[in-house]
């Protein structure tokens, strides 16, 4: 039960890849990397920041609050926020895209 | 100090009469920490859910508004934020290893970096009064009106529309951009005050590598307040700047 802890370096690691991501995803925000697939734009560059986002956030969780060296439990109760997080999506945007709701239709 | 407490051999003086020993307690303490982040997490997530529908809805005047926003002062407040969430983190480590003065000195780092961070924020907020985008009537001599830059304008005082975007449609926009950085503004102040409590505790000695569990646990909130604002500095400040140009 007694508990790990984090040697320095892994948290000076830790704020150095963020730092870096920040840099990152700022420099990628200039660059126009939308292309276009069968008459669909896809919007790249939003993919690009919010998976910078993502692995930046990720890093946060499991070293500054210590997911990785806690127990399972813990693991769980976090897994559960973005599950209820992507049913609270899902149900929405099931109901918004085949609907004619906002001017989506027009 | 409860009896139960003090009768045990090697009794911590913080340890609560229900829990076997401090690492049971602390582990509790941290589960119901992560409980409450949940909520949190589903709190903010009703937001996010508002930005991504109308911002499919309604993309140009959406890369219109984000590119009004002072994109220095958001990366510098990015920056700050992580730096907070470093000291933070290394002030639960000092604890952890019984190291006071520079346990301490992190907490006072991570005060400092919050407010900074508050700060700019606030000069934000003013630069937007200056401009009519805070939206609606929300002050009544002050109401959402800003101007739309012509062709060959570039100040940065007006709107720059791109594609279809509608003024009506921008001040969406500052709703939800003034919602979220409002309510993460809101948990920042509060954290600061956590953090305030968490000193005055410190440098009276209460905490130590036996007992940390505030230390971590107000630790967790801080660095969820940092993810927010992970989130929010890309969606809000970033999602429009390929286009300025167009």
């Amino acid at each position: 039960m007694s508990e790990h802890i984090v040697p320095v370096r892994i948290y000076i690691t830790i704020f150095l890849v963020l730092l870096v991501g920040t840099a990152l995803t700022v420099f990628a925000a200039f660059q126009d990397f939308s292309v276009t697939v069968g008459g669909h734009e896809l919007p790249l560059n939003t993919i690009i920041a919010l998976t910078i986002a993502v692995t930046k956030a990720t890093f946060v969780v499991l070293y500054f609050m210590h997911v990785r060296y806690s127990s399972r439990l813990i693991a769980v109760i976090v897994t559960s926020a973005l599950f209820w997080m992507a049913i609270m999506f899902a149900l929405t945007f099931s109901d918004y895209w085949t609907r004619c709701w906002l001017a989506r239709c027009s | 100090m409860s009896h139960a407490a003090s009768a045990e051999p090697h009794g911590h003086p913080a340890l609560q009469h229900h829990f076997e020993n401090m690492d049971q307690q602390r582990e509790a303490g941290t589960l119901g920490m992560w409980v409450f982040l949940v909520t949190e997490i589903m709190f903010f997530g009703g937001m996010f859910l508002a930005y991504t529908l109308y911002r499919s809805t309604y993309p140009d005047a959406f890369a219109t508004a984000s590119n009004h926003l002072d994109i220095t002062l958001g990366a510098i407040n990015t920056g700050v934020l992580i730096l907070s969430s470093f000291t933070m983190a290394m002030s639960v480590y000092f604890t952890q290893v019984g190291k006071s003065r520079p346990q301490i000195l992190c907490l006072i780092l991570t005060i400092v970096l919050g407010l900074t961070f508050l700060g700019i924020k606030a000069f934000e907020y003013k630069a937007k009064y200056d401009d009519r985008l805070i939206p609606g009537q929300l002050i009544a001599n002050r109401t959402f009106g800003p101007e739309v830059a012509q062709k060959g304008d570039e100040s940065e005082h007006k709107l720059h529309m791109i594609g279809s975007a509608t003024v009506h449609q921008v001040e969406l926009f500052y709703w939800i951009y003034f919602a979220m950085t409002g309510m993460h503004a809101v948990h920042m102040i509060i954290g600061a005050g956590l953090l305030t409590f968490l000193l005055i505790f410190s440098i009276k000695g209460r905490f130590g590598p036996e007992y940390h569990a505030p230390v971590e646990v107000i630790g967790l909130y801080w660095h969820f307040v940092d993810i927010v604002w992970i989130f929010l500095f890309p969606l809000l400040y970033l999602l429009g700047r390929h286009l300025e140009h167009h």
